[in-house]
């Protein structure tokens, strides 16, 4: 790591002071993929902004028709969270699929949604589900928020406080895990508000996105066949040596069948 | 260099404070700075678990965590889990069951078990395999070393009973 400078600021107001004051400042929001990006000098932050000890960026409500999260809540507590588990499962397992107990021990939903990784699975329930990122000074839709690879709708300093997810009909998530880092090769959730489907896909492409085509066969006939009809076209997905962009295309269809057969169960 | 910053925390019991630099993982404190020597640098970027300890009760990744993090919290490390010198059940029988060939990722499974332990007594195997995913071993495999953390159990279960 390059040397840099660490705060702990007991507001959000002063985390974003010291924001502005930095010349290139970052919050740590439980460090899980910060870390190792500064570990392998990928980052290197001027300073360090911890806001494990700003208040009211923890906390799960239960409210009708919705489940507000905090931003610093851990995937291990949205995993165990009963309350989630009866109102919004497909959260909660979401949840609990995210790398390892380690992981999920520290890493928290604001971080994870701040950072855009392609492959993250939180950011396919926030386009899945429609979910609203509010930050300090404004709500931001899910289907507005990420823009490209590791690129979010957030403004400079802008801090995310909770995330809203309007809770479906039902849902489900499927995965095609990378079996080391258990990151999404391609996932997806599927989600159904009274008749009118929502599909969110991460994985696949730079960032999180609404698959419209799937939502439209499905707005029709939801069954796992029709998705057969859909066309994916690998132009832009990503091409690494986890999987090549066609294999993503593919991938994005036998995921999503999944999904819908499990949410029918 | 970064700046010192003093940390105070309870490791395994005892309260100890040490002077760290901000940009120092809490791996690394623990090891230079607090002399135990337990916790394992595997890969260092949270894949492999050999630094696994528990911060707060909490299974993580000591790599991963700023050493100025754990100022106030409460770390247990595999150098805990013996009692009066006398090896831990999940110790005793990792040994009885060779679940361990080099021993670098030996630490780590064994904290990350005993955190399962202390939160199920009674895992299933498929609950033990999960538990652990976070845990890489290169020399074993897996097999006996979800034997040795069910017969850990077993044990726990009937001395408390």
């Amino acid at each position: 790591m390059y040397p840099f400078n660490y705060h702990r600021p007991q507001s959000a107001d002063d985390a974003l002071a010291l924001f502005k004051a930095a010349e290139d400042g970052i919050y740590l929001a439980g460090g899980q993929t910060l870390l190792p990006t500064m570990k392998q000098r990928l980052a290197a932050p001027t300073d360090l902004i911890d806001l494990c000890n700003v208040p009211d960026l923890r906390g799960i409500e239960l409210e009708t028709q919705a489940v507000s999260v905090g931003a610093l809540t851990l995937h291990s507590e949205v995993a165990g969270h009963e309350g989630i588990r009866s109102a919004l499962p497909v959260l909660s397992s979401l949840a609990g699929e995210i790398g390892d107990s380690q992981v999920r021990n520290r890493g928290t939903l604001g971080g994870s949604v701040a950072n855009s990784d392609p492959a993250a699975d939180y950011p396919a329930a926030i386009v899945g589900l429609g979910a609203t990122i509010h930050t300090m000074d404004r709500s931001i839709e899910g289907d507005d928020f990420f823009k490209d690879l590791f690129e979010t709708a957030l403004n400079p300093g802008e801090l995310i406080t909770r995330i809203c997810f309007p809770v479906p009909e039902r849902a489900a998530y499927q995965k095609f895990p990378n079996p080391a880092s258990r990151y999404a090769i391609v996932g997806v959730l599927v989600a159904d508000f009274s008749g009118e489907i929502r599909v969110g896909v991460t994985g696949a492409g730079p960032c999180a996105f609404r698959a419209s085509g799937i939502e439209q066969v499905l707005n029709a006939d939801l069954s796992p066949e029709s998705i057969d009809a859909v066309e994916v076209p690998e132009s832009g997905f990503n091409n690494d040596l986890h999987a090549s962009a066609i294999y993503r295309a593919h991938l994005v269809k036998v995921m999503a069948k999944r999904a819908v057969a499990d949410l029918l169960n | 260099m970064s700046e010192a910053v003093l940390v105070s925390t309870t490791v395994n019991g005892d309260v100890v404070e040490f002077a760290c630099p901000t940009d120092e993982v809490l791996l690394d404190s623990l090891r230079d700075r607090v002399g135990l020597t337990g916790v394992k640098e595997g890969c260092g970027t949270g894949d492999c678990g050999a630094c696994s300890i528990t911060l707060d009760g909490q299974l993580v990744c000591s790599c991963l965590v700023l050493g100025v993090e754990a100022d106030g919290r409460d770390i247990t490390t595999v150098e805990g889990l013996t009692e009066d010198g006398e090896l831990h059940p999940l110790q005793q029988k990792f040994i009885d069951h060779a679940a361990l060939q080099c021993g670098v990722c030996t630490p780590g499974f064994l904290v990350a078990a005993k955190a399962l332990l202390d939160r199920n007594p009674n895992p299933t195997e498929t609950e033990i395999r999960y538990a652990l995913a976070g845990n890489l071993c290169r020399c074993t495999g897996y097999d006996k070393i979800v034997r040795a953390v069910q017969a850990s159990a077993k044990e726990l279960n009937k001395a408390r009973r």
